[in-house]
């Protein structure tokens, strides 16, 4: 335990300061290299978060709804992003490399992608299938074509649930996207890998305190955006034309 | 106008709709009846293609609807379901009209539209045209399902048990209004419901179905007077003991002189009683009357051979209801403890009848198709014919 433990400060030496002095330290760190650390957030949010993101809900929703539509589709395509989600994301960047994607942007964007699949496929199937089939019937009765169905309907009311995957998506990549550092992706986790490599606290937590907080404030604006688009009659809450 | 001709609808093996053949005149409003599962919402959907026929043809307004687009054949059928389904996603407004925007109909003629229909139901058009359905009661919902259904004024209609979601009150206003539109309107309609009350009322023809088949098509006079066999009465009498009970005392359809046995006779003696009467159960009675118990075939064949007396076999403190108690007490008893009959008795505990679920049946069907001069006056039929106008 103890032979561990010594294991342990010996990788990590990192002196454990007085908060206000780490805290000074972090601001010095972003203050002194304000560029530095805006272009790794811009990094961060546009190639790790949004690229990826809208490139999975242009893949995973369409996806999805054809999904709703054959049974077989939507086993394949389930099982296939699900298999994606379980490779460990370290294990997957490396995969892409190898694959011949090379180092860099292009194998991260790919990866976080990748990832982003899974929620938003995954919601767009239950969001749609669980709209009230009542009214689905009574859409098809009114003389709707499922196109109509589709964007009148279905799309409207599973809207919220379809949200709800890329707010998991985007936290999803928001974290993930730290590790992309490694592979030379840039954003926030630069910091931290540098921190690690040097063994300097500050530098690691002026990677993870802003990454965190942009998960939440992600996950916070795409709620408002969702409730600010959400009409009245589909209040979230009771949200009505779904099955319990 | 509506005509089926020979329609079947198989599921497997399964015979749902069988043989069909019946015509919804031009204006007429046609109710389909029959008990849950005979086939009354296969027959409507396949109208509107909702479901399609296995063989036989069903002809809308003079075309075979198999040979329509089923699209286009559904912008002019109004529809409506028992679940209301009315869209959450867009106000009431927009929730009529919307068979009018799939048309391509403007902005401003459906404005007006949707105006004009809710002024036609008593709905302030400021207040409720872009109100969403969540902020309407259920009656209020199920009347924009009704408007939804005549928007773009469809010569036929289709409504699947439209006010069966609702509270007996409201659904009597429902009716009632749409009844007063279809009298203006004249609309050729089709309308599936479990409720011979609203057969009755809404029908210029009832359809009752039985098992996929057709049983008896008749306007509601004629179905009340001519049932066309057994289950025909049955089916008006049950539906109507179960819906007018609170007007019909127990009295009225009890069997006024049930067998019975003195509380100190043999076994075999009751037994031989069952034969002769041809009944498997015994109200047990002690001097004057007094209900003791209920003894039963099994209680006496059981214990024959050990011997004793009914009083030592028998089921003491039944299940019983009080003279001037209603049927609908009665049904209420029998459902709640399950029994299938009822002992009647007084103040006194003295028996005075028996009410079974046969004798509710009898009493309420004859009271509807008796001859009303072959009646003495004052008697329970007369009664029971308030019941049958109200
Ligand atoms: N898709 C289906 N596959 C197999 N059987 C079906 C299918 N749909 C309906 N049925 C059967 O067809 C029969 C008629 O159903 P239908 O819905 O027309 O009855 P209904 O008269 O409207 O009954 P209810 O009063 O309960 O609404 C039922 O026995 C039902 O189980
Ligand atoms: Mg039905």
């Amino acid at each position: 335990m103890m032979n561990l433990l010594g294991a342990a400060t010996a990788l990590f030496p990192i002196q454990m300061t007085s908060k206000s002095s780490v805290f000074a330290r972090v601001v010095k760190v972003i203050s002194d290299n304000p560029d530095e650390f805006l272009t790794a957030l811009g990094q961060h949010v546009f190639n790790l978060v949004l690229i990826p993101v809208l490139l999975a809900i242009v893949v995973a929703v369409p996806l999805g709804i054809l999904a709703t539509r054959h049974a077989v589709l939507e086993k394949v395509f389930l099982t296939i992003v699900n298999i994606l989600q379980t490779i460990p994301s370290l294990a997957l960047l490396t995969l892409l490399i190898v694959l011949g994607l090379g180092i860099g942007t292009r194998p991260a964007i790919v990866a976080l992608f990748l990832y982003s699949l899974l929620p938003i496929l995954r919601n767009t199937v239950v969001g749609i299938k669980n709209v009230d089939p009542f009214l689905k019937e009574a859409a098809l009765g009114m003389g709707m074509t499922g196109w109509q169905r589709l964007r009148m309907i279905e799309m409207p009311l599973a809207f919220s649930v379809i949200m709800g995957g890329i707010r998991t998506a985007a936290v999803i990549c928001i974290g993930t996207g730290t590790l992309a550092a490694y592979i030379g992706a840039g954003g926030l986790g630069q910091f931290i890998v540098r921190g690690l490599n040097f063994f300097r606290e500050e530098l690691l937590l002026v990677g993870a305190v802003p990454s965190a907080l942009l998960a939440l404030l992600t996950d916070y604006l795409l709620g408002r955006f969702e409730r600010k688009v959400t009409p009245r009659g589909l209040a979230i809450g009771d949200r009505p034309g779904h099955q319990q | 106008m509506i005509q089926f001709e020979n329609v079947c609808k198989h599921y497997g093996s399964n015979v749902v709709v069988d043989r069909l053949n019946l015509d919804v005149e031009q204006g007429n409003l046609v109710t389909l009846i029959g008990a849950s599962g005979c086939g009354k919402t296969t027959t409507l959907k396949m109208v509107n293609r909702i479901i399609e026929p296995t063989s036989g043809k069903i002809i809308v307004n003079g075309e075979n609807v198999l040979k329509q687009d089923p699209v286009q054949l559904r912008r002019g059928i109004g529809y409506v379901i028992q679940q209301i389904g009315l869209f959450p996603n867009m106000t009431i407004s927009e929730n009529i009209t919307v068979v009018g925007q799939l048309l391509g109909w403007s902005k401003s003629r459906m404005l007006s539209r949707a105006e004009e229909l809710l002024s036609l139901v008593d709905m302030e058009p400021a207040i409720y045209m872009n109100r969403y359905p969540n902020e309407l009661s259920g009656g209020q919902q199920q009347r924009i399902g009704v408007l939804r259904a005549l928007a773009a004024d469809p010569e036929t209609i289709l409504m699947d048990e439209p006010f069966g979601a609702l509270d007996p009150i409201t659904r009597d206003q429902l009716q009632n209004e749409f009844k007063n539109l279809q009298t203006q309107l004249h609309k050729t309609i089709l309308f599936v419901t479990h409720d011979m009350d609203e057969a009755l009322k809404m029908a210029d023809t009832i359809v009752l179905m039985r098992d996929g088949k057709l049983v008896q098509a008749a306007s509601p006079e004629d179905m009340l007077r001519n049932p066309a066999d057994d289950y025909v009465v049955n089916f008006i009498g049950l539906d109507r003991t179960l819906r007018s009970p609170d007007e019909v005392l127990v009295e009225e359809s009890m069997i006024p002189d049930p067998v019975t046995i003195e509380i100190n006779r043999g076994l075999a003696e009751g037994l031989e009683r069952m034969r002769k009467r041809r009944v498997d159960s015994l109200l047990v009675v002690s001097h004057d009357k007094i209900l003791s118990g209920i003894v039963t075939i099994k209680d006496l064949q059981q214990n024959l051979a050990k011997g004793g007396r009914i009083g030592d076999v028998m089921s003491k403190d039944p299940t019983t209801i009080h003279i001037g108690n209603t049927v609908r007490e009665a049904v209420l008893e029998m459902a709640r403890t399950g029994v299938g009959y009822l002992p009647v008795i007084d103040d006194h505990n003295k028996l005075k009848g028996l009410i079974t679920r046969a004798s509710l049946v009898n009493v309420l069907s004859d009271v509807l198709w008796s001859n009303p001069e072959a009646q003495p006056e004052g008697s329970a039929s007369d009664r029971a014919k308030e019941v049958q106008v109200r």
